[in-house]
């Protein structure tokens, strides 16, 4: 045997090397997968949508990712006229990068020793998607979008980011009109560091204000 | 719950609604509309995206963009033609 697994040796619906089959496509289809084909079928047929669009569109999506945010916080830290345009305006300043983010309005709102920014759609899923691409699962969930209001700092401290209460705490309700993006604090030591080093250290979750940018 | 790999069907919703929405076929209070009306059991027992090609799917009925005999029809075409999403597609 490749792999030695001795605790489920016996299991069954394990690979012939000792591994769980990854679920797949092929599942029973559903309703719901019946009324998506459906709906895409009937579109091109009336010639109100291309298959090519449809593709074109998710390889867009799916081309977005949290790096785009992260490139756009660390020109800001190195820029300060560039941060003032991305606080007046951070859908333009990220559009002035060279970023694709379509009719995204965006709202920075900067976190600061006095002030940490937290982002929650406390209805559904609204999100910087445009140039984050899609939300993390969690985003989604009752739990967060309930408890972020509720209880930030209680949220925090799961997330590993324990404020001192003399930092305010402001929460940010997106809706699909208006989605907000956190401007992390550039961390202590970075001085030296180039804007694509600086990057590096922005990760999603800090621009969610669920986490803080990395130290060095 | 981080590393959920969206399925091709959840990414052609996904597509399907930004696309439907840019071009003007339904807003989306349109689509907000569509997802209180499903009830709050909807959001037990559906997916995000479940919800979301209902939503769409409401708000094409409704401004006329296919009937919903021609949603019906196609979705027992559908059924019949295998039991996989794969083998479900024309073609």
């Amino acid at each position: 045997m490749p792999h030695d697994h001795p605790d489920h040796a016996h299991d069954h619906g394990l690979s012939p090397s000792g591994h769980p089959y990854r679920a797949d496509n092929d599942g029973p289809l559903t309703y719901w997968q019946r009324m998506e084909i459906a709906v895409r079928e009937l579109l091109i047929e009336k010639a109100k949508i291309t298959p090519a669009e449809i593709t074109a569109q998710i390889e867009a999506m799916d081309a977005r990712s949290p790096a785009n945010g992260a490139a756009v916080v660390a020109r800001a830290w190195c820029d300060p006229a560039f941060k003032a345009r991305f606080l007046a305006d951070a859908g333009a300043a990220s559009r002035e990068m060279g970023f694709d983010i379509g009719p995204l309005n965006l709202i920075a709102v900067e976190n600061t020793e006095a002030v940490h920014n937290l982002i929650v759609c406390t209805l559904c899923s609204c999100y910087p998607r445009n140039l984050l691409g899609l939300p993390p699962d969690w985003y989604k969930t009752r739990q967060y979008r309930s408890r972020a209001v509720r209880e930030p700092r209680a949220v925090l401290r799961e997330f590993g980011v324990d404020l001192p209460d003399s930092t305010r705490i402001r929460v940010h309700d997106s809706t699909a009109d208006m989605r907000y993006i956190v401007l992390p604090a550039r961390p202590a030591g970075t001085d030296k560091m180039t804007e694509a080093e600086l990057a590096s250290l922005v990760s999603r979750d800090a621009m969610i204000g669920t986490g803080l940018a990395r130290t060095p | 719950m981080d590393g959920h790999d969206f399925a091709l069907w959840e990414k052609r919703v996904d597509a399907l609604m930004v696309l439907c929405g840019a071009k003007g076929f339904f807003t989306v209070d349109g689509l907000r509309r569509a997802l209180e009306d499903m009830g709050e059991d909807a959001f037990e027992k559906h997916s995000y995206y479940e919800r979301w090609i209902a939503a769409v799917n409401q708000n094409l009925i409704e401004g006329g963009v296919y009937s919903l005999e021609e949603l019906g029809t196609r979705m027992e075409e559908i059924a019949a033609r295998g039991p996989t999403y794969g083998e479900a597609q024309n073609g």
